[in-house]
């Protein structure tokens, strides 16, 4: 999506829509079809170009957090959830720019994966924190322990997002949480992936401040966290 | 070999023929604790087929499961085609960095000859190592990866992914070459001995794609592959969701099912009943720090769930026991097949 969409004078601010709804289900249809034309569509003709954080709020992540909901109940595939979150980042991220102002409200908010190579989920929920207007640092994927507790001192996150695929990489991050901990015990962690969601009790038992069952509802953790940073 | 009235084999195949055998099979897919067994790094464990072969006997005598499982780690599928393998101490190798970086390297990668490889030779070596040991009693499960998700190994899941929805053409040119490399795998597995082919395709499962693009990409694969596979196979999807796409899976030719931990399985057996037999689904991650008392229950219930009639192998939902799941764990589910499990099961309440 160019800034020219986001500019155009006809755009309606969406919460006085009474269509709201529909326009929510709208895009949820549109993301989930892979529609990429569809989706800048929907936001060109309702989102109002001088409130970006209202389109996303409103719009872009409740028709995510749909989504979301969907992979829980095994209604919407991976497939789905990552290209609706890579179509909805590439349009956030012309809407706010990495140098607009509003983006520095953001916490200092980390995201890597710990030991293993496997990037998917990392993939979406950073897609979706950038859809939901936040800036993210992406440590990448295949870290040490050593490695993820030195980046996260030094750089002084406040919200650390762990994702892992093997159920081995998954009990180490008792490990990087207790660093991190010792060295910012103020920092929260929130940790996902396959072994958390087999194991509903593997998240406390590591350490972690909470659990992302999706990548929305990880969204929703953080802007709960954000309030508390 | 014979822990009831039948062997394994015999147990197995009656099964497999929607009846039902003396008790009901128990396949106990453990790769890694052959290592543990023998006293071995995971990486020195797996460098010869000598101790492998060594780890499946043992570990089938101590546990006295059903099958044999020459299954080494889903990468040396990876190490076949040029890739780099990372071991660890304390779970399966993982692949190492993409063989495939752009999509412009498909046109270019070319599969290798399954003989030439020596990573896959260790596997058929161990293949016929296990055969001479299971003198046809033992039932030997072969392993290959589907050609719909062994890209997720070959080029990383993101790109594979927006490879199948915006350049389709180059999609069907990489399945079309590890379609190939995937049956000649099969094949040479079940000419070393192996009984069956276990056909992994976690990325066919709803959980990774939506059941129209699987109707388009996964369901057309998996028929035309398992059609040039010469032998019996079993889909498992690894974890993944497959009720909505029970129907398909019966049209590919396959024989059974490795279903996932959250799907009921009396629904998935019912949606099964008489056309697949259903491999399942105790859940391998919570194994680690179940008590023998919940191991158990975890058993009847399933028994109680998908047992009645045959056409049901208890075994866990993935396809590889982690390396974390303690004997204890695994003696308890081996004595609960033999309580709870054996037919015509009117030592549990019917939940069909």
């Amino acid at each position: 999506m160019n800034d020219s969409i986001m500019s155009d004078p006809v755009l309606q601010k969406i919460p006085e829509s009474p269509h709201f709804p529909l326009l929510v289900d709208e895009l949820e249809h549109t993301l989930l079809a892979v529609d990429q034309i569809g989706t800048k569509r929907i936001i060109r003709d309702h989102c109002k170009s001088d409130s970006p954080f209202t389109c996303i709020e409103t719009l872009i992540v409740p028709a995510l957090e749909e989504i979301g909901r969907g992979w829980e109940e095994g209604k919407v595939s991976l497939s789905q959830v990552y290209m609706s979150g890579r179509i909805c980042e590439t349009i956030v991220d012309a809407m706010i720019p990495d140098t607009d102002p509003s983006r520095s409200n953001s916490p200092r908010v980390a995201i890597a994966v710990l030991e293993d190579h496997h990037t998917l989920g990392k993939r979406i929920v950073y897609s979706v924190l950038r859809a939901g207007g936040y800036t993210v640092t992406d440590y990448g994927h295949g870290l040490t322990v050593d490695q993820l507790v030195t980046n996260v001192v030094r750089d002084r996150i406040q919200i650390l997002l762990i994702s892992t695929l093997m159920l081995a990489a998954a009990l180490r991050t008792r490990e990087a949480i207790a660093g991190i901990k010792k060295e910012l015990p103020g920092t929260q962690v929130i940790v996902g992936g396959a072994p958390f969601l087999f194991d509903p009790e593997l998240w406390k038992e590591v350490g972690a401040d909470a659990m992302g069952h999706a990548a929305t509802e990880t969204l929703e953790i953080v802007k709960r966290m954000t309030a508390e940073v | 070999m014979m822990t009831g009235t039948m062997t394994s084999m015999q147990r197995t195949l009656v099964t497999l023929g929607h009846s039902e055998p003396d008790r009901v099979p128990l396949f106990l897919l453990c790769t890694m604790h052959g290592a543990k067994e023998l006293g071995f790094s995971i990486r020195e464990y797996f460098s010869r087929p000598e101790y492998v072969v060594k780890g499946q006997v043992q570990l089938q005598k101590k546990y006295q499961g059903d099958c044999y499982y020459p299954f080494f780690y889903a990468a040396i599928e990876i190490e076949a085609w040029g890739g780099d393998v990372i071991y660890r101490d304390d779970g399966p190798p993982n692949a190492g960095p993409p063989i495939i970086r752009s999509h412009e390297e498909i046109e270019s990668v070319e599969p290798p000859r399954v003989g030439d490889c020596a990573c896959l030779s260790k596997v058929t070596e161990t293949i016929r190592g296990l055969s001479a040991h299971s003198r046809g009693e033992v039932p030997i499960i072969g392993v290959v990866m589907s050609p719909f998700s062994v890209p997720v190994m070959q080029m990383g899941y993101e790109a594979y992914i927006e490879l199948m929805y915006e350049q389709p053409d180059l999609f069907w040119t990489l399945i079309k070459k590890n379609e190939q490399f995937c049956a000649d795998w099969a094949n040479a597995q079940l000419e070393a001995g192996a009984t069956a082919i276990c056909y992994f395709d976690p990325v066919s499962s709803t959980t990774s794609t939506s059941p129209e693009l699987f109707r388009k990409t996964g369901f057309v694969i998996a028929k035309r592959t398992l059609a040039k596979i010469k032998g019996p196979t079993a889909i498992h999807l690894a974890s993944g969701r497959g009720l909505p796409i029970i129907d398909d899976l019966v049209q590919t030719g396959t024989a059974a099912l490795g279903t996932s931990t959250l799907e009921d399985l009396r629904v998935v057996k019912e949606a099964c009943r008489g056309r697949l037999t259903v491999i399942g689904n105790l859940n391998g991650i919570e194994m680690r720090r179940w008590t023998p008392a919940m191991a158990e229950a975890s058993v009847k219930d399933a028994i109680a769930r998908a047992g009645r009639g045959g056409g049901f192998i208890l075994s866990d939902n993935h396809g590889e026991i982690p390396s974390q799941v303690p004997d204890s764990v695994l003696f308890a589910i081996s004595h609960a097949v033999k309580k709870w499990g054996v037919y015509p099961l009117d030592q549990v309440p019917d939940e069909g």
